[in-house]
């Protein structure tokens, strides 16, 4: 018997190590980025391509400043996570000094001077996320048309230019000054909606557009992680619902002042990844089971508000980032009542 | 029991799902290894106080002749699991990871197996409720689940049970010595039932047993026809055979951590401490032997056997070809909640329910911590409703108070959060630490206390006494200066009287004034 080894229980453990869930988040991401790749280019996965070795590397650093272990923290993914969130929720024309920002950010402010995996009170992509879009709001919001109306999807070679600083407008005919959510906005009721979604999910046109597919393969995603329980259902059920009944409240059947209708709303922007890749991050949420329910709600609720009476086109962003804010009160006033306990 | 609907069952929220490893030493019987060449029996008493020793060494005793006995009635009974010479009474080491060791009995067996019984009572059922009682207290029976709580104890006249629960859930890995008793024993095993039953006056018992043990429940169906005792198959969900967590599972009824099952009428026994208490009424023998699932990876053999109380638990391994090239842990009890043995030459004790020889490869060691990610499978995991991370983020800062405040004392210590914790990070570890912390701390708090109190105590009598004296010069200058009115200095004199008399008007009203603070402060009545 090898002695110096006494241990108190448990003695067995599960062998589920955080590198698996981390992997398994991962593939879970796979149909969501097809469909970017899909319909608006080969930008977000040079984008991932570029993120995924910068963040590994920033972690690294920050770790050996921090005097921490580096190769036991960086095999907990988590900085590939980040980094993968962030390629998600950026556009696909972003030049690379952009992008760069976006992730030191998120390493290093976010995360390891907020004290570092655990601890870190704001989602870091998001926090990302934020800052490149208060700061640099002409690049954060040009999205392309997507393939079906844009007849001249950028070329692997373009999107490389776009990467290393071309100014996009130059060759692209078809590209947008907005995402989805915004031209929605700036043409409220006007054809494009009318004809795309208003009509298009009931009357079998799903293919019409985009982003429902986008949605569609992170709504894919977040099943897969519900069914793995590597998540748990409150955050997205709560999110999404009170997504959709806001949007039915105040939907008016598609008139030029109709705030969108709920399906546009659960299958456009960020929705799906907000809610089951986002939203659900574990360190930033709200801890108990009825607290998460809150959270989700409240987050929900943000993302419907943001994007019906704001500037910005998307909430999600924003939306999550309060929710964090609000995830320890939250946490405070829901704390579950053990066993036994009466009052 | 014909009834074939089964009870509603609460299944545990929280709890996990474990691989049974129990086969092996299902295998056979219940074996009987051979006499050792020397038992080992703790008489220390389970309030940690010492037992009063019957024997002394160089005396021959019979098998189940009292070696030593309790100072009251809470005490418990050990008797001589063989006959044979006692060699000694010192200090041993026992089935513990301290390697601590507690005064033993070190008893050399003759080979006879010569008893000595208490009239047995063939007919419990004209037994009354203190019969019963003093008889389990004779025969030293305490609880074969694990925790070996004196049974009497339980049963003290003035308790007013309804429920009797008959724990057969075994719900940890590895363990089987329940399940093997039931398989061979149901019948006697039914028969304890109902003498624990009459004992406390319950109403009812039931039986909650895992669906896991398909074997045991149909021996048990099969000699089930007492109305009063109904058998619950629940859930096979770790730790389903927790106290607390087996009531509510089988009632819906919760039971807080600082109220006792008793106190709620409840009433909780093993299958081996029942089938402990029909020897000990029935055939009148003292509590002697237990079965004991011997098993693990190290093992060429895995079984159960009746061991009696004092076995040196190397016996026990060299029996079953013990490997100690692949040994890497021995543990007593399951991996969720045993104890690492550090000594080969510790005894089975009547908590020694497993006896687990691990190897490496079975029980792999425990990978490095990480970081909690906060990714909650602990909180889904708790039996107890906790929430296991923020407990550790408390427990780590040393915020002992911030832990209370999320119920740390709830806590059971099951493992289950350790067990999931994908970040491999040791939460019972931390739990119990935290715990012994605060233990510690209460404790010093009420040293401080006391001592502070005795050190008031005498400063305020060291006042009052100055005060007297104060007072008695000052009336013995007023006394004098009636009696020497002609005395030239008087002016001088009258002014030293007067500040006399002002500082102990000034130290009255300081006094009051501590005195009522003290009060305030302790609740005491100041001096
Ligand atoms: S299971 Fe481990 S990593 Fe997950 S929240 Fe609990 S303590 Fe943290
Ligand atoms: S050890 Fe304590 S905190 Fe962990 S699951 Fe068991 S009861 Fe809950």
């Amino acid at each position: 018997m090898s002695s110096g080894m006494l241990n108190s229980s448990p003695h067995g453990h599960q062998r589920v190590v955080v590198s698996q869930l981390m992997q398994q988040v991962l593939l879970a991401c796979v149909p969501g980025l097809t469909a970017l790749v899909f319909f608006f280019g080969w930008g977000t996965l040079i984008n991932l391509l570029w993120l995924i070795p910068l963040a590994l590397l920033l972690e690294a650093a920050a770790l050996r400043m921090r005097r921490r272990p580096v190769r036991i923290h960086l095999q907990d993914y988590s900085a590939v996570i980040t980094a993968t969130l962030l390629a998600l929720a950026l556009p696909p024309t972003l030049p690379w000094w952009l992008s760069l920002l976006g992730i030191a950010v998120a390493i290093i402010v976010a995360k390891h001077l907020s004290g570092g995996l655990g601890n870190n009170p704001f989602n870091p992509a998001m926090t990302g996320y934020a800052v490149l879009l208060v700061a640099f709001p002409d690049y954060m919001t040009r999205w392309l048309l997507p393939a079906e109306i844009n007849h001249n999807l950028p070329s692997l070679i373009d999107s490389l230019q776009f990467f290393a600083g071309r100014e996009p407008d130059a060759g692209i005919d078809a590209f947008t000054g907005a995402t989805l959510l915004d031209s929605f906005r700036q043409q409220q009721g006007a054809q494009l909606f009318s004809e795309f979604w208003d009509t298009s999910l009931l009357a079998g046109q799903w293919s019409g557009e985009g982003w429902e597919w986008v949605n569609a393969g992170f709504l894919m995603g977040g099943l897969f992680l519900l069914y793995k329980r590597i998540i748990s259902w409150h955050i997205p059920v709560s999110v999404l619902a009170t997504l959709a009944l806001l949007a039915l409240i105040f939907h008016d059947g598609g008139s030029s002042q109709s705030q969108g209708s709920p399906l546009l709303h659960l299958f456009a922007g960020g929705t799906m990844l907000g809610a089951f890749f986002i939203a659900t991050d574990p360190v930033t949420a709200a801890t108990a089971k009825r607290g998460q329910l809150v959270y989700g709600t409240l987050i929900g609720t943000i993302i419907f508000a943001l994007r019906t009476w704001s500037s910005y086109p998307d909430g999600v962003a924003f939306a999550v980032l309060c929710g964090n804010f609000a995830a320890p009160l939250i946490d405070a006033f829901t704390k579950p009542r053990p066993f036994g306990h009466t009052s | 029991m014909t009834v074939t609907e089964q009870r509603r069952v609460w299944p545990l929220p929280g709890g996990i799902y474990l691989e049974p490893h129990k086969a092996q030493s299902l295998d056979s019987a219940i074996g009987k290894p051979p006499l050792p060449q020397q038992l080992v029996l703790c008489v220390t008493q389970p309030d940690s106080a010492n037992a009063i020793l019957d024997v002394q060494a160089g005396d021959y005793v019979l098998k189940g002749q009292l070696l030593a006995h309790g100072m009251d009635d809470t005490g418990i009974n050990i008797h001589a699991s063989t006959s044979g010479t006692v060699l000694a009474i010192r200090p041993h080491v026992l089935p513990n990871t301290s390697g601590f060791e507690e005064l033993c009995v070190i008893l050399q067996p003759d080979g006879e197996e010569r008893w000595t019984r208490m009239p047995p009572i063939p007919d419990f059922t004209q037994c009354s409720r203190e019969i019963i009682y003093a008889r389990i207290q004779q025969a030293g029976i305490r609880g074969l689940g694990g925790a070996a709580f004196p049974s009497h104890a339980k049963l003290a006249p003035g308790s007013r049970i309804h429920t009797l629960v008959l724990n057969a859930c075994e719900c940890e890995p590895f363990i089987s010595c329940d399940e093997a008793l039931l398989k061979q024993y149901a019948a006697d095993v039914v028969t304890g039932v109902q003498i624990l039953l009459q004992a406390s006056h319950a109403v009812r018992c039931l039986i909650g047993i895992e669906d896991n043990k398909p074997a045991a429940i149909n021996t048990l169906r099969a000699v089930l026809t007492d109305p009063r005792i109904e058998l619950v198959v629940i859930p096979a969900q770790y730790p389903s055979g927790a106290e607390r967590q087996l009531i509510y599972t089988l009632t819906g009824i919760t039971i807080a951590t600082e109220t006792l099952p008793v106190e709620k009428g409840f009433l909780c026994h093993n299958p081996a401490t029942a089938l402990a208490v029909m020897r000990a009424v029935v055939f009148g023998e003292a509590m002697v032997s237990r079965v004991t699932t011997v098993t693990g990876a190290a093992l060429a053999t895995s079984g159960n056997f009746e061991v009696l109380l004092g076995t040196p638990i190397n016996e026990l391994l060299l029996l079953c070809g013990i490997d100690t090239t692949q040994l890497s842990r021995l543990i007593s009890g399951g991996p969720l909640m045993g104890t690492q043995i550090a000594n080969l030459e510790a005894p089975v004790m009547a908590t020694t329910n497993c006896v687990l020889a691990t190897t490496a490869a079975e029980l792999p060691a425990a990978l490095p911590e990480q970081a909690c990610i906060r990714c909650g499978f602990c909180v889904a995991a708790c039996p107890v409703l906790l929430q296991p991370q923020v407990l550790y983020w408390h427990t780590r800062q040393q915020a002992l108070a911030a832990a209370t405040a999320h119920h740390l004392h709830d806590c059971i210590e099951c493992g289950a959060c350790a067990y999931v914790c994908p970040s491999h990070i040791p939460l019972v570890q931390y739990f119990r630490a935290a715990k012994a912390a605060i233990h510690i701390e209460q404790a010093h708090v009420a040293v401080a206390n006391t001592s502070r109190e005795r050190f008031e105590f005498h400063q305020a009598r060291g006042h009052e006494e100055k005060l007297r004296q104060e007072q008695r010069r000052a009336e013995r200058a007023a006394l004098s200066q009636q009696t020497h009115e002609q005395v030239p200095d008087a002016n001088g004199a009258q002014a030293t009287i007067a500040a006399a008399l002002a500082r102990v008007k000034a130290k009255k009203i300081e006094q009051s004034v501590t005195a009522n603070t003290n009060k305030q402060n302790n609740g005491d009545t100041g001096p």
